[in-house]
């Protein structure tokens, strides 16, 4: 079993490689600096503004989206920071105003109403408040002039925040302000952010030599979303002259692209490798339980799924509980819902096999049948009791958010999650199977029933509680799809036939075979799909399976050993 | 020969099976086209249009169950992917009704989704019904023999059959779901209108082929009766309960399992082929692994190894999946999952066994 | 069976015609129904209750039965109380023709309620031109399909996805240059998107600035696609029109959260996610991307107050698995603009009987809970509906950021494809062209 080590080692890496690379703010880093700015801008109920920003302010009263992008600029060019909050309050749908068209606030804090220009508290009785409007292209002029009015916050967070938005959505009027940010700024990464936004607005200077340095400074940071900007330094008019005057400078956009193309690459590469890793490992969570009930004890559970399913509805359960009873621990459910799911599926399993499935250990083809109907009992249950519709199963705040492994690849926690959860299940399993007395028995059943009944160990009890170990680490992988697909009734159908497939490959009656068929399968599906696109890949991976199982019928791994075949 | 094909078939039944066997056919073809149309409509005993053709499809569903428990019965290997080769002859005779649909010139949605404005190749013999015809037993009976061939030679059994069956059927699925496949996508072939020059709609063409699905359900079945009872039957259930044995015996079980698969799955295409213009409708659902692990939920039910067994339990689970689902919706499938779990329990050789129980009778087969 | 005249005058009056229904129950006698009088009248309700379409046609048939039970403590409908037939075609589409089927001919029922997706509803359609039944179809389809046994409620591709590009186009909704089109597999996707192309290839949109793609059923791994995303918006201003149905959708915007795609820079807009849809998923990536649909739950009117509280008031008296946590959604008021109008069409015609409750349809007026008086066309069996386009908000719901002035006419054929701008869709009686370019001159119905 020393191949076990290995297999913990492309997690570790992947950890690894996850917090050395995860230097970007996520959005809710972003988000909480936002917050922060807000309670540094609030304006104090004393605070008047200025006369020429206050006629700013008052544009807002209107539910045209013409005049709220008219006053954003107009904020804009003034450059008074103190208009801060009303850009805030807008971007958070709290900005309103009422029938007299008389801005006002609503304080995220206490929820009081206030005047944005006098900064006066107002009473609600008697207003008909109406709301500006804001949609995504109201949005894009906002976020900038947010960025632009915090650039010389003094809280760094802010300011990374705010370089952020300007690296992204630089305008052209915004130039000397950046400069001169730039010139005072003291910190490396928002030096960084800083630079990308000047010279992207740059790029058309009329001086060679600062569109050069510009080229330059974003061949540097290879970003794929400059690409095509670069790519119009290249373009010819219609008389085949270039449109780029400057040899250097056209020189240096091909090196740039050059840079920038083998990085995406690379990151097509790296990408197609983690994404097929982290499909690997959901097949694998979702096809370890039946490596367990149908690969050792060759039941053939065609209600493996539904005990996915109830896995994943004992988390749904449990996240309810923690909402209701203990909203403090709120974010720690899912450390409660794993021994839960194991438990709770686990003995839905012994209620099958004691009440079923111990009839049909030498009919093994109608176990199917038998738990087939189980099947559709335990769906149509589900379906009684938390209604047709998906059940809402909200990740929490640590496992929300993704990960950037590198430029161009970032992999959401959750699913970062659910691989090192897959290789925790894994090595429990080899625990269980190696470690433990049960898991001795077990294997001694699995070989020879008659012989070990000889030794003293009562098959009859071990089938019981293999059965149950089965049945609740399928549980386990209930718990980690319900973070990343929907939780409803027909939940486990869609991996019946995947979960077969994985075992039937990777070897009946060979745990570890299943790991390497899951992953193997993952990566090369992953592998494909670029090329074919994702059914046809999915379609050429069961032909090569079917074809596979003709050439090796006992799977990648055959159990070594001699036994007559009747 | 002709006497002796005539003693022959006269011994695939004892004379009161025979009996039985002439009142079957004869509630079948005569009894219930005449409820249909003689008896006036407000009699209790009249049999309403829509019941005929719902009858006309369970049918062509017992042939299936017939063709599956050749297989699983009598040969003892399950597959979970004869929907497949249902789905397949079925979709050869939509290809048809589809040509028949646009004769007048002009092509369905699905190939203009593809930005074609000429049938693909692979539709343009369709439009004659002899190669239909052909097709519909050469396609699933040519994917049938290939996919056994191979599997049969590794001797892939038991188990590992039924499952690569599953993933046989399911890989077909995904293919059809794709409209790049060229036959419809998820929504597969629908609105039918002609068929040979008769409109598929009217209520003498329903009744023709609801007595053609009840002829070739009596022709397969005495087919199906006269192999089970020749020395190939006997070959094929020692290969059931022993394949090594027979194959030290000097018999190679390959060819034996290859002929009766390629049939079954024949049989398949030739009900799924029938049911389609009753249905009015076919697509990659009937694909789905569910539906393949039913049908051997209608063998097991009324008992394999017995093909009136088959029948029956076609039958059975047929009928009271159209009853529930209408009468108690939101309960069908409690009862549909508790018959299972209660059938493979209580009543391992099925509906039929229960019946030879309660008689003392030995069994059919 | 109706008199011409008659026809035409009442329905233009059809509120006349609903007070005048105490009038009317003579004219039942007259008409001479073949049903008893006391007999109540038979609904069917032929919605999947199992299989994956249950997720979002069992509010569906929740919400026919509401409106059932409303009709009936009114008194019924001439004097009839209603009695709802409820099937359980299980996802399955053979079994929606096998039961719409049973539905018309053993349980007689005068109206089927019913269907979703595209492929049951034309797996019924043979059936209902075959016994002359009626269906009232709720949900926002890809057109190019016009049958006279079905009233089609939900919207058509001019009101919801034609309207949508439209204001993505505009300088209000961002001015997108670049469409990436994603959908499910199947035939709304890709009709939808046929006729997308066309309308922007008709507005100066050239095909190498629009990408389409297609995922099966329950594919739920989108990584490589929302990495295509972003390279493709590389090349300028980018909208995604999201046609991916049902549990796909959770996946697919966690991805786009993932890689970091937000709706500000990339909006996608979907046409098939609403609030019921939205109940199941965490709502975090969504917020900000756009929906667009004839209703929202959100609206504030006084119409849908009252809907939305009866249907609370629903759920909580008929014990509906959810409870509080139960929405409404456009699929649903447009069952409950349907049931409305069948039943007025049935007071002010006087009968059940299917030709003249059709023609009684014609021009029909309900008071609808989006805010607007949504009326049947008098000639091509769809409804005049308003476009709105919401803004997924974090409670699940969406706020309007754009809607029409006023009810849109629904053109089931496209005039942007080539193969069916020339076609009619006119059932006016006598006047007949469901699938033709000329109406047909047809008095034998």
């Amino acid at each position: 079993m020393s191949n076990l080590r290995w297999l913990l080692m492309p997690a570790l890496c992947l950890a690894l490689a996850g917090s050395l690379l995860a230097d970007e703010p996520t959005a809710e880093e972003r988000a909480e600096a936002l917050a922060d700015a807000e309670q540094e801008a609030a304006p104090g109920p004393t605070d008047g503004l200025a006369d020429d920003t206050a006629e700013v302010v008052r544009q807002f009263a209107s539910s045209r989206w013409q005049d709220v992008r008219d006053a954003i600029n107009a904020l804009a060019e003034l450059g008074d920071a103190d208009g801060l909050p009303v850009l805030l309050a807008l971007q958070d749908r709290r900005l309103y105003y009422d029938q007299d068209e008389r801005v006002l606030i609503e304080d995220p804090l206490d929820g009081e109403l206030r005047d944005a220009i006098s900064g006066a508290s107002v009473s609600r009785d008697g207003l008909e408040l109406s709301e500006p409007p804001l949609t995504n292209p109201i949005r894009r002029s906002l976020r900038p002039v947010i960025g632009q009015l915090q650039i010389f916050s003094d809280d760094v967070n802010l300011r990374r925040a705010a370089a952020e938005e300007l690296a992204d959505r630089p305008q052209a009027a915004m130039l000397p302000q950046l400069q001169e940010a730039l010139e005072q700024e003291t910190n490396a990464e928002v030096q960084r952010l800083l630079r990308i936004a000047v010279a992207r607005l740059q790029l058309d200077a009329d001086d060679p030599e600062v569109r050069l340095d510009a080229v330059q400074t974003i061949g540097e940071i290879r970003s794929s979303r400059l690409k095509g900007t670069l790519q119009n330094f290249l373009r010819t008019d219609d008389d085949g002259e270039p449109l780029e005057s400057s040899a250097e400078v056209r020189q240096a956009a091909q090196d740039a692209i050059t840079a920038i193309e083998r990085r995406e690459q690379m990151a097509r590469f790296f990408s197609d490798l983690v994404y097929g890793l982290s499909m690997g490992s959901v097949l694998l969570l979702a096809a370890m339980g039946l490596a367990i009930i149908f690969g050792l004890m060759r039941v053939i559970n065609m209600a493996h799924g539904e005990l996915l399913m109830i896995g994943a509805y004992t988390t749904f359960l449990v996240q309810n509980l923690f909402a209701l009873h203990m909203p403090q621990f709120f974010n720690f459910y899912l450390v409660a819902a794993v021994p839960a799911a194991f438990l709770v599926t686990g003995a839905v399993g012994i209620l099958m096999e004691r009440g079923v499935i111990r009839f049909l250990y030498h009919r093994p083809l109608e176990t199917l049948l038998a738990t087939w109907g189980i099947s559709l009992l335990l769906i149509q249950s589900m379906r009684s009791i938390f209604g047709a519709q998906n059940v809402r199963i909200v990740s929490p705040e640590w496992f929300s958010g993704s990960v950037q492994l590198m430029q161009g690849v970032s992999l959401s926690t959750s699913r970062l999650g659910v691989i090192l959860f897959a290789f925790f299940v894994v090595a429990l399993v080899w625990l269980l199977m190696t470690r433990t007395r049960l898991g001795l028995e077990v294997r001694a059943v699995m070989q020879n029933r008659q012989m070990a009944a000889a030794m003293g160990i009562s098959a009859n009890r071990v089938d019981m509680w293999t059965f149950g170990a089965g049945a609740g680490v399928a549980g386990l992988g209930g718990v980690a799809l319900s973070q990343i697909v929907n939780v409803g009734p027909e939940l486990g159908q869609a991996y019946i036939v995947d979960s077969f497939m994985v075992v039937v490959l990777g070897g009946v009656g060979n745990i570890f075979g299943s790991v390497f068929s899951a992953l193997g399968l993952g990566v090369f599906s992953k592998f494909l799909e670029p090329v074919t696109g994702a059914v046809l890949a999915k379609i050429f991976l069961f032909a090569a399976i079917i074809v596979f199982i003709q050439w090796r019928p006992q799977g990648i791994f055959a159990l070594k050993g001699r036994s007559a075949e009747d | 020969m002709r006497q002796l094909f005539i003693t022959r078939i006269a011994t695939l039944h004892s004379p009161l099976g025979w009996l039985l066997f002439a009142l079957l056919v004869a509630a079948v073809l005569v009894l219930m086209p005449v409820l249909n149309r003689v008896v006036p409509p407000d009699s209790f005993f009249h049999v309403p249009n829509w019941a005929l053709t719902l009858m006309g499809r369970f049918l062509c569903l017992a042939l299936v169950a017939l063709a599956l428990d050749l297989i699983w019965g009598y040969t003892g290997i399950l597959s979970l992917g004869h929907g497949a080769f249902f789905a397949l002859g079925g979709y050869v005779m939509g290809m048809h009704l589809t040509r028949n649909n646009f004769a007048d010139g002009g092509v369905p949605n699905f190939i203009q989704f593809l930005g074609q404005s000429d049938w693909p190749w692979f539709w343009v013999p369709f439009q004659w019904f002899w190669f239909t015809a052909l097709m519909i037993l050469l396609v699933p009976g040519v994917l049938a023999f290939v996919f056994g061939f191979f599997a049969f030679r590794s001797r892939v059994r038991g188990v590992y059959f039924a499952i690569i069956t599953q993933a046989l059927t399911f890989a077909m699925m995904l293919l059809f779901f794709r409209t790049e496949t060229g036959v419809g996508g998820d929504t597969g072939l629908t609105n039918f209108r002609t068929l040979l020059g008769f409109s598929v709609r009217d209520a003498d063409t329903r009744l023709a082929l609801y007595l053609i699905s009840g002829l070739a359900l009596i022709l397969s079945y005495l087919l199906c009766r006269f192999i089970v009872t020749s020395k190939l039957g006997r070959v094929l259930t020692a290969i059931r309960d022993s394949e090594s044995r027979v194959r030290f015996t000097g018999y190679n079980p390959l060819r034996y399992k290859l002929f009766v698969w390629t049939l079954s799955a024949m049989l398949c295409g030739l009900a799924g082929a029938l049911y389609v213009p009753q249905t009015g409708v076919i697509n990659p659902g009937e694909m789905a692994p569910a539906q393949s692990i039913e049908m051997a939920v209608w063998v097991a039910l009324g008992g394999r190894g017995t093909l009136v067994g088959a029948l029956a339990g076609a039958g059975i689970v047929n009928g009271m999946k159209s009853w529930v689902t209408a009468v108690y919706p939101d309960l069908w499938l409690y009862f549909l999952g508790a018959l299972f779990v209660f059938v493979t329990l209580f009543l391992p050789r099925g509906v039929v066994g229960l019946f030879d129980r309660f008689f003392k009778r030995g069994g059919q087969a | 069976m109706s008199d011409k005249g008659a026809g035409r005058r009442l329905s233009m009056q059809s509120r006349l015609g609903t007070l005048a229904a105490s009038g009317l129950l003579g004219a039942t006698l007259a008409f001479g129904s073949t049903a008893q009088a006391n007999d109540p009248i038979k609904v069917g309700i032929l919605h999947s209750l199992s299989g994956t379409m249950a997720i979002s046609e069992t509010s569906l048939r929740d919400v026919a039965l509401m409106v059932i039970e409303d009709i009936n403590a009114q008194g019924g409908l001439l004097g009839r109380q209603l009695e709802p037939v409820v099937m359980d075609p299980a996802s399955d589409w053979p079994r929606y023709a096998e039961q719409g089927r049973e539905l018309l001919e053993r349980e007689n029922v005068a109206v089927i309620f019913g269907s979703w997706t595209s492929v049951s509803r034309e797996a019924v359609l043979p059936v209902l031109e075959e016994l002359n039944g009626l269906m009232f179809y709720p949900v926002q389809y890809e057109g190019e399909e016009s049958s006279r046994n079905i009233f089609y409620t939900g919207a058509a591709p001019n009101q919801q996805t034609i309207p949508a590009v439209e204001y993505l186009m505009s300088e209000e909704g961002g001015g997108a240059e670049r469409f990436y089109l994603i959908g499910t597999d199947y035939v709304f996707p890709r009709t939808t998107n046929r006729i997308v192309r066309a309308f922007l290839n008709a507005n100066g949109i050239d095909d190498d600035a629009i990408e389409e793609v297609y995922f099966p059923f329950e594919h739920s791994d989108f990584q490589s696609v929302v990495a295509d995303i972003r390279r493709f918006s590389d090349a300028g201003s980018t909208a995604v029109i999201n046609t991916v149905n049902g549990d796909s959708n959770v996946a697919f915007y966690q991805e786009l959260a993932n890689q970091g795609i937000d709706a500000v820079d990339i909006p996608v807009l979907a046409t098939s996610v609403g609030e019921e849809e939205l109940r199941g998923m965490d709502t975090g990536p969504l917020v900000g991307h756009l929906a667009a649909w004839n209703y929202f739950m959100s609206v504030e009117t006084e119409q849908n107050e009252a809907f939305t509280a009866r249907w609370a008031e629903y759920v909580e008296s008929a014990g509906l698995p959810g409870g509080s946590d139960r929405v409404t959604n456009d699929p649903m008021e447009a069952t409950y603009i349907g049931m409305k109008m069948w039943a007025q069409a049935v007071l002010q015609a006087g009968t059940t009987d299917v030709d003249a409750v059709r023609q009684a349809v014609y021009g029909q007026c309900v008071d609808s809970p989006s805010g607007f008086e949504i009326c049947m066309d008098e000639e091509n069996h769809h409804l005049h509906k308003p476009v709105l386009i919401g803004e997924i908000q974090a409670d699940g719901q969406f706020a309007t950021v754009w809607e029409t002035d006023g009810p849109v006419r629904a053109q089931p054929w496209s005039p942007y494809l080539e193969d069916s701008k020339d076609k009619v869709a006119n059932w006016r009686y006598p006047w007949v062209c469901g699938d033709c370019t000329e109406p047909t001159h047809n008095l034998d119905f």
